[in-house]
């Protein structure tokens, strides 16, 4: 369980999260929508502790992961994996080498067992026989997918999605958010996703909050999302340009 | 006014307090996680073996217009034959360390910072974080170590091949006795010139490092933020080196 409690930051004199609360459950996908810019990615980072509150209280499994010494955060965050938005592979590694990466540096399995481990991890993602290319010799999808295999190798407890599908393709788009289904029913993670993918996503996550203005607007399941009177939630699902979100 | 000069001596000293704090965890990390043997070759592979051809050059020429200066000197007192200590000692003492480490600086500097920076906004840092494994491990601490590792061993290769860049020009071209030349080396430069050289050699390695890696840990946004960090990561160790060298000098001397 992730629980954020009155949690505020600002970057200079933008505020950012202004008194967010949310709980997010162990065990299901939880997605977090809103309009462009309001904080999804910066609320994604507190959660693993890559950004720190202003003020407010960020619990994982009941243990607070603020003003902890950098050995207790990295404690915690052996339990997290995460796909970050532009993949962050690591460039100057081959994509055997980057699911490889945290097996060799956190784990002590012999190299075939590592190998059996990364080629295995990259079959799950539908990968085969592209191990010795380097990142840059990768379509947008691909590269997501060799993010996702990177980010379960270690089978970890919580996986952070930072917009998994922005940028690719309607069917590499689906076929990302099946994998993501697909993995999270074979290992059973806590799931938080950040999408912009309005309506595929409510297929996808069994929890959806809404952020809007530094706080979570409404928090429930996909149908009571779509289902909500909530005018902001109304325009963001419709797409509308009438509405309380302004374009910035 | 008054306030723009407070946020910016605010600033300034925030900025020196990361500094500080950055060479500080860095050492610290030396001694606690050096990072492995593998990472710290390939990093003495990049800033030491991949520095020689532009060190040799650029040390084969110090030491011919060492010669030709020193002899254009020296000839006015009729002591030529003191050419050999002459360029031995302005190289050993001075010019080996400082023009080896601003070669190495322009080299493999700028490109620490860029590698760190570019590393910094592709996120590929916040991803070793998310693994719960130290940056500095990986990206700071070899370079550190093969830097300081690095530098004194260049430093030796540029004093040798502009001995004999000053030998070529002064022996070969303008004729000073060959015997003279390594006669009066020897007998001129003792171990403390060696050791004051070599001394400011590995410290001027610990400033590329520190400076390279740091400007690149906090690389502003996109390229633009890249490209600043890199140039202000040039400047801002050739400035210390330089004046870091005039405080080492006066102890040293």
């Amino acid at each position: 369980m992730i629980l954020l409690r009155n949690v505020h930051k600002s970057f200079g004199a933008q505020k950012v999260l202004d008194g967010l609360d949310l709980d997010i459950p162990d065990g299901k996908i939880t997605a977090i929508i809103g309009p462009s810019g309001e904080g999804k990615s910066v609320l994604l980072k507190h959660l693993i502790g890559l950004l720190q509150p202003d003020s407010g209280a960020v619990e994982v499994d009941g243990e607070s992961i603020l003003d902890v010494r950098r050995s207790e955060l990295n404690r915690i965050r052996e339990k997290f994996g995460m796909l970050f938005q532009n993949v962050a592979l690591f460039d100057s590694m081959t994509v055997f080498e980057n699911v490889a990466f945290p097996l060799q540096e956190k784990t002590s399995l012999s190299k075939d067992e590592i190998r059996g481990r990364v080629l295995s991890a990259l079959e799950d993602v539908g990968l085969k026989n592209i191990e010795n290319k380097f990142p840059d010799e990768l379509s947008g999808g691909m590269k997501k997918r060799v993010g996702l295999a990177r980010a379960v190798v270690l089978n970890p407890k919580i996986i952070l999605f930072d917009e998994p599908t922005t940028g690719l393709d309607p069917i590499i788009k689906r076929a990302i958010h099946q994998l993501i289904k697909d993995t999270h029913a074979k290992f059973g993670f806590t799931a938080v996703i950040v999408s912009h993918e309005i309506p595929e996503i409510f297929d996808v996550a069994q929890n959806v909050a809404m952020l809007f203005r530094g706080k979570i607007l409404q928090y429930g399941t996909p149908d009571e999302i779509i289902n909500s009177t909530d005018p902001a939630i109304r325009q963001f699902i419709s797409g509308s340009l009438d509405g309380p979100i302004q374009m910035v | 006014m008054v306030q723009a000069l407070g946020h910016t001596t605010i600033k300034m000293v925030r900025e020196m307090g990361r500094l500080g704090w950055f060479m500080l965890y860095s050492l610290y990390m030396i001694v606690r996680r050096p990072g492995s043997l593998v990472h710290v070759l390939k990093q003495i592979r990049f800033i030491g073996t991949k520095s020689l051809f532009v060190i040799v050059l650029t040390a084969g020429f110090t030491g011919m217009v060492l010669g030709l200066q020193g002899y254009y000197t020296l000839t006015k007192f009729g002591s030529e034959g003191m050419l050999g200590a002459a360029v031995a000692l302005s190289l050993i003492r001075e010019l080996g360390p400082v023009l080896a480490a601003l070669m190495v600086t322009g080299r493999a500097g700028s490109a620490i910072t860029a590698e760190i920076g570019i590393m910094r906004i592709t996120e590929q840092i916040d991803a070793l974080e998310t693994m719960a494994l130290d940056p500095f491990k990986y990206l700071v601490t070899p370079k550190f170590i093969a830097a300081m590792i690095s530098l004194p061993l260049l430093c030796a290769i540029f004093d040798v091949i502009g001995i004999y860049g000053g030998w070529l020009v002064g022996v070969k071209l303008l004729g000073v006795n060959p015997g003279a030349y390594f006669y009066e080396m020897e007998k001129a430069v003792v171990w403390r010139d060696v050791y004051s050289g070599m001394m400011k050699s590995l410290s001027f390695g610990v400033i590329i490092a520190w400076i390279g890696c740091y400007k690149g840990y906090y690389a502003g946004h996109g390229a633009e933020g890249v490209s600043k960090a890199t140039t202000e990561s040039v400047v801002l160790t050739s400035v210390i080196i330089l004046v870091w060298d005039y405080f080492l000098t006066s102890v040293l001397l």
